[in-house]
This record gives C-alpha cells, sequence and structure tokens, in this order.
C-alpha cells in the first residue's frame, strides 16, 4: 500500500474567513473557508482550529475536510455540535460568515486516499465520520475516476444521513461509486434506505457485491469503528488493509 | 488573533501547570488506533528487547509479570488535545526490564515496537530513570484491549502516542528513527508543553 509522505515543512497558524454555512444535518453544519494560503491536501486529512479568548485562553480542536483536494481554495469542515462541545457549540451558536478563525493543516498522513492509489475501496462511516469519506469521494468525482468505491453508512434516521442528496446523485452515475445507506432510529423511509445497523450480513453482502478492497476506511465513534473493525476481522479482511478514525477522542 | 465572540466561558479553572497549552481535561478515556484492535492472546504474548536487529531476551507474559512491578498515577495528554488526570498504572520500568537483561542503554534511541506493527521512537533518556514502563494494569484492572491490552509503553510525560498501544518490544537503535506517526507528520519527540504535535512545531 502506498502512503503520501507527510510534508515536513511547519504548519503554520492562518487566519481563514468563513464564507459560507450549510446546515447539513440537525446536527451537522459545513462551514466553508478561505485562507491565503490555500493547502494542498489529500482527501481523507483533517485540519486543526484554535479559538483564542481576548484574556489569551486558547481552545484547538481537529476537524476532518469535507471537500475535495482540487477545490483547495476553499475547504470546508463539517462540524457535529456534541452536547458539551466548548469549541462545537461556539461553531454552531455563534460564528457567522465574514468571521476569521485560525486554522492550521493539513494534518494526518494516514487516514488518506487518492485515485493514484486505486481500489477498489471501501469506505465505512457512521454519522459525522462520513465526513472524511466525503473528500474521498468527491475527489474520485472530481477526477472522474472510475476506481470502484462503495461507501457504507448509518445514522439515526434520514435527516441525519449526511450529504445523502449528493450521496444519491454519485450513486445514479453508475460510474463504479455505490452507496449504502441505513437509518437506525426509525423506519425506512425509501427504497434505498435499509433499517438497521451496519452488521455482519450487511457487510458480507456489500463485500459479495465488489472486488475484494484494497482500502478500507472506518470513521465513526469510538464504538462504532470498534464494532465495525472487528466485524471486518471476522469475515478475514487482512488487518493491514483497514484504517481506522475514531472520533471523540 | 482573538476570535469575535469566543470567550472560553466554560473552561475549568485555571491549571496553567497542569494543563499544557491547547489541551482540554476529560474523565472519559477516549480511544485512538490507526487500525483495528490486533487480537492478542496471552498464550502468544511475547516482549523482546533488541539491541539494532538483535534480540537479547525474550518474556513470555508469565515470565514479564514475574519482574518488579511498580504503581504510578500520572497526568496524560493526547494530541488530538484531550488530557486526562490521574490515571492510575502499574507495570514493569524500562529500568527493570533492562536489568532482568543485564543489559545498560547501548544507545541513546530507542525505537518501540507493536502486535500491529506501529512503531514509535523515544529517547532512552525518557524511559529510564524511572521515567518510562510498560504497563500491564490500568486502574487496578487488565488494560482493555482497547486501550492497548495486554500490554503498554508509558511514557506520560510525551503526547500519548508515544505510549504505544499493543507493544511487544522495545529495540536500541543507532540513530534517532522516526516511528509510525513520526513518518507521518507529526513531532519527533512530543513534548505536550511546548506543543510538540507536528515536524516543524
Amino acid at each position: 500500500m502506498t502512503e503520501p509522505a507527510a510534508p515536513a515543512r511547519k504548519r503554520s497558524w492562518q487566519t481563514a474567513r468563513v464564507v459560507a454555512i450549510e446546515t447539513l444535518t440537525p446536527r451537522i453544519k459545513g462551514f466553508h473557508f478561505t485562507l491565503p494560503d490555500a493547502p494542498a491536501f489529500v482527501a481523507g486529512q483533517h485540519m486543526d482550529v484554535r479559538l483564542v479568548a481576548p484574556d489569551g485562553y486558547e481552545a484547538q480542536r481537529s476537524y476532518s475536510i469535507a471537500s475535495a483536494p482540487e477545490h483547495a481554495e476553499r475547504i470546508e469542515l463539517a462540524i457535529e455540535r456534541l452536547d458539551d462541545g466548548e469549541v462545537s457549540a461556539f461553531f454552531h451558536d455563534v460564528v457567522q460568515v465574514g468571521d476569521e478563525i485560525e486554522l492550521r493543516g493539513p494534518l494526518g498522513g494516514h487516514f488518506v486516499w487518492s485515485v493514484r492509489d486505486g481500489g477498489p475501496v471501501l469506505l465505512i462511516g457512521g454519522g459525522s465520520g462520513v465526513v472524511p469519506l466525503m473528500s474521498m469521494v468527491r475527489h474520485r468525482a472530481a477526477q472522474a475516476s472510475t476506481v470502484p468505491v462503495t461507501l457504507v453508512t448509518s445514522a439515526r434516521t434520514a435527516a441525519d444521513l449526511i450529504y445523502l442528496d449528493e450521496l444519491r446523485r454519485l450513486d445514479a452515475n453508475g460510474d463504479g461509486f455505490t452507496l449504502k445507506a441505513r437509518v437506525t432510529r426509525e423506519a425506512a423511509t425509501a427504497s434505498d434506505l435499509d433499517a438497521g445497523r451496519i452488521d455482519r450480513p450487511l457487510l458480507e453482502s456489500v463485500l459479495d457485491e465488489m472486488a475484494e478492497p484494497s482500502f478500507i476506511f472506518v470513521c465513526g465513534s469510538n464504538p462504532f469503528v470498534g464494532t465495525v473493525a472487528d466485524l471486518l476481522l471476522d469475515l478475514g479482511l487482512p488487518p493491514g488493509r483497514i484504517r481506522t478514525e475514531r472520533y471523540g477522542g | 488573533m482573538a476570535t469575535r465572540g469566543f470567550s472560553g466561558k466554560g473552561r475549568p479553572p485555571a491549571e496553567q501547570d497542569r494543563l499544557p497549552p491547547g489541551q482540554y481535561t476529560t474523565d472519559d478515556f477516549p480511544v485512538l488506533s490507526a487500525g483495528p484492535t490486533p487480537r492478542v492472546s496471552l498464550d502468544a504474548w511475547r516482549f523482546t528487547l533488541r539491541v539494532g536487529p538483535k534480540p537479547v531476551k525474550q518474556w513470555t507474559w508469565d515470565e514479564f509479570n514475574r519482574l518488579p512491578m511498580t504503581g504510578v498515577t500520572r497526568d496524560i495528554h493526547c494530541v488530538t488535545k484531550w488530557s486526562k488526570y490521574d490515571t492510575a498504572w502499574e507495570g514493569v520500568l524500562v529500568d527493570d526490564i533492562l536489568a532482568d537483561a543485564g543489559l545498560e542503554a547501548p544507545t541513546p534511541w530507542v525505537l518501540a515496537h507493536a502486535f500491529d506493527d506501529y512503531t514509535t521512537n523515544v529517547p532512552f533518556a525518557d524511559l529510564g530513570g524511572g521515567r518510562g514502563m510498560v504497563a500491564v494494569r490500568y486502574a487496578g484492572q487488565p488494560i482493555d484491549a482497547d486501550h492497548g491490552g495486554p500490554a503498554r509503553l508509558l511514557v506520560p510525560h510525551l503526547y500519548f502516542w508515544k505510549s504505544a498501544k499493543w507493544v511487544n518490544g522495545l529495540q536500541f537503535t543507532q540513530r534517532d528513527e522516526a516511528g509510525f506517526w513520526e513518518l507521518r507528520g507529526y513531532h519527533m519527540y512530543g513534548d505536550p508543553w511546548k506543543e510538540q504535535r507536528y515536524s516543524g512545531d
């Protein structure tokens, strides 16, 4: 497997400007930023955000990039509101278009994929765990790639499935991208949405329908990633092909 | 630059001598890893001390657990910004591992190895003198696999990626060799008090 070399340059803080805010789900907003020095990044990477109070107190968090590397001049970070989130609540309640926010990155050199790496690729995201996977899917589309990629995702309700409309459109293109979406806390409301968790039978059927994946990316909450990674090992997939990223850590 | 509208309301009381810059405290114990949790049976568990490519000594789980056990309670700091206070560990000090092998540190550099092929580099100066251990218990219990059990390295004064989960060996190297995250943009040393998160920090 290939790994892009991490650039060894210093990752300096930049003052980014918020140019758009989108409500993506009841709990997740997309924040679009322009940066003075637009970072070249690889799909799957994240940015660090720094908030500074007038007295110098700082809070920092990492957020995955949702947009495609092809559009580095305007990057999208999708931020889920956490119940006791100091930084996520600030973004949801206070941040407005035109605000300046300090960012640095791109960061992370393992949970990354480019069309040059090839496939097939299996992406599995729980809730906001789809965000870095979305950058990969958008990158593939921007490159007009036909590398087989299947995205398996679940969220509580259809309204909580982030980027659902865009993913459905990409699936309908029939160019090798497949979406399998599930809802865990409501009855299925559409023909392409099953009710239920991501479980062994679902993963078995997904793996039956695709050639053996060379790359598997799993992102979501810690219990989600733990459960899915264990199922993949049970199904005989080699641990070295499975890359994980856990939120809430 | 102050961020418009950000006051840091609800922050914990000032703890400047306890909380490194850019960190926040959590009572949870978040889990982070680059891949699946490896399945390590105690029967198959081995810990190997190497100088360069050469194994110096290897311990089974039972042999390792007969080495002197030391308990420590320390604050830990993850590069993803969370810190957790007063984590209680028991394990074998790196000093005691070397003593059992009859080895004095032959080089100043150590690469820790793990069952999932993870590696991380730590200077010997940060492992010896009671500063580092191979922990086998957390909060009085065997360490959960998600948290690195059966055994993990514990170097609490550096960012926690240096405390390799599922550790299965220490290797003295001829130079400071970058490990898994250090090859992927993270800092070679990782001092939370100097905020050495990424290369160049």
